[in-house]
């Protein structure tokens, strides 16, 4: 392998493993600061919303999607091209509800957790929840009020990594977008 | 592979959750709450910093000296993690490197002149943690602190 070509796998390694290590130091710290695991998962849900507010605009700016018409389109665009594009991973859109209101995305491989290992005190930790609150923030930006949970997660045993999506309402335009 | 911008996302979101936090405790921010946020900042990117190097150079020949170390880390580690070379590396030759980056990819987002020159700190402390950590890696002790006088151009100093 010459030298240049270990160079741009490199790049792309070490991009993502700067997001992933950056990741896991805030987990890390979020774990000091509180005392229990429901509040860490509360604080990266919330912290995730507060970048998903923003992320859907850059999301929008860069890859010129156009409306969504249902909510199942919403789930492939998220699955095959936002995902992709943020994360480089494209998760399989399944479990659909029959009313077609609830779906589940599948991650063979979660990014966030590379070279992660849950510690036996803090089981009830949602490590990548701040996914969660990614996805609840851009879709509020698009007028779709959504609950997004971790039906199984890899690094409490599961074999994949499984984020349930349910629809909930859409947003009237002219409500202020949720303060937090 | 992670989006660099996901990173820049994350990263301003740290860096108001850890300033939110300490307000809320303390009511005001004054001096030294502000020094405690920064050094929580800071030790998180030390952390960050040395699990970088220890990845990226694993494989690779071991540096000639201080210099070539530097030159490391100008080049090589903050296209990686800064997505650009450091335009200039200067060094009085006894320990001290001042490594100048003209638009620092985490204060292009602020502003380009003047403006919250007074925050610019916040938002350079993890980065500051990053290089004393990847250095430390390296085999280098040091102190790594920033200064800005017009965005988005920041000097590191390294000593």
């Amino acid at each position: 392998m010459s030298r240049q070509s270990n160079r741009t796998t490199d790049n792309k390694k070490m991009n993502s493993e700067l997001f992933t290590l950056t990741y896991g130091a805030l987990v890390t710290q979020l774990c000091k600061d509180y005392e229990n695991d429901e509040e860490v998962n509360k604080q990266l849900d919330k912290m995730g919303y507060n970048i998903g507010v923003r992320l859907i605009e850059d999301f929008l700016a860069r890859s010129s999607v156009g409306r969504c018409q249902d909510f199942r389109e919403t789930a492939d665009v998220i699955a095959k091209v936002a995902f992709k594009m943020y994360l480089g991973i494209t998760p399989s859109v399944t479990n659909w509800s029959p009313a077609g209101d609830e779906f589940s995305l599948i991650l063979e491989n979660n990014p966030l957790v590379d070279f992660v290992e849950l510690p036996d005190n803090h089981s009830t930790l949602i490590y990548s929840n701040l996914l969660c609150g990614v996805l609840r923030g851009a879709l509020e930006m698009v007028q779709m009020a959504v609950d997004v949970r971790f039906a199984q997660d890899t690094l409490r045993g599961d074999n994949v990594t499984e984020i349930r999506m349910k629809f909930i309402k859409r947003i009237e335009e002219n409500l202020p977008a949720g303060d937090e | 592979m992670a989006d660099g911008v996901l990173f820049e996302f994350l990263h301003m979101e740290m860096v108001s959750h850890v300033f939110k936090d300490q307000q809320s405790t303390n009511g005001e921010m004054n001096n030294k709450d502000r020094a405690v946020c920064t050094s929580v900042l800071e030790g998180m990117g030390f952390r960050v910093g040395q699990g970088l190097i220890e990845r990226f150079t694993r494989d690779s020949p071991s540096f000639k000296d201080e210099l070539d170390i530097m030159k490391f880390i100008c080049k090589d580690f903050w296209t990686q993690v800064f997505r650009r070379q450091v335009d200039n590396l200067r060094t009085n030759h006894q320990g001290t490197y001042v490594l100048q980056d003209n638009k620092f990819v985490l204060l292009t987002q602020l502003s380009s002149g003047k403006q919250y020159l007074d925050d610019a700190p916040k938002y350079l402390a993890y980065s500051c943690g990053v290089i004393r950590g990847a250095l430390s890696s390296l085999g280098l002790d040091s102190v790594v602190t920033a200064e800005v006088s017009l965005m988005p151009s920041c000097n590191f100093q390294v000593t």
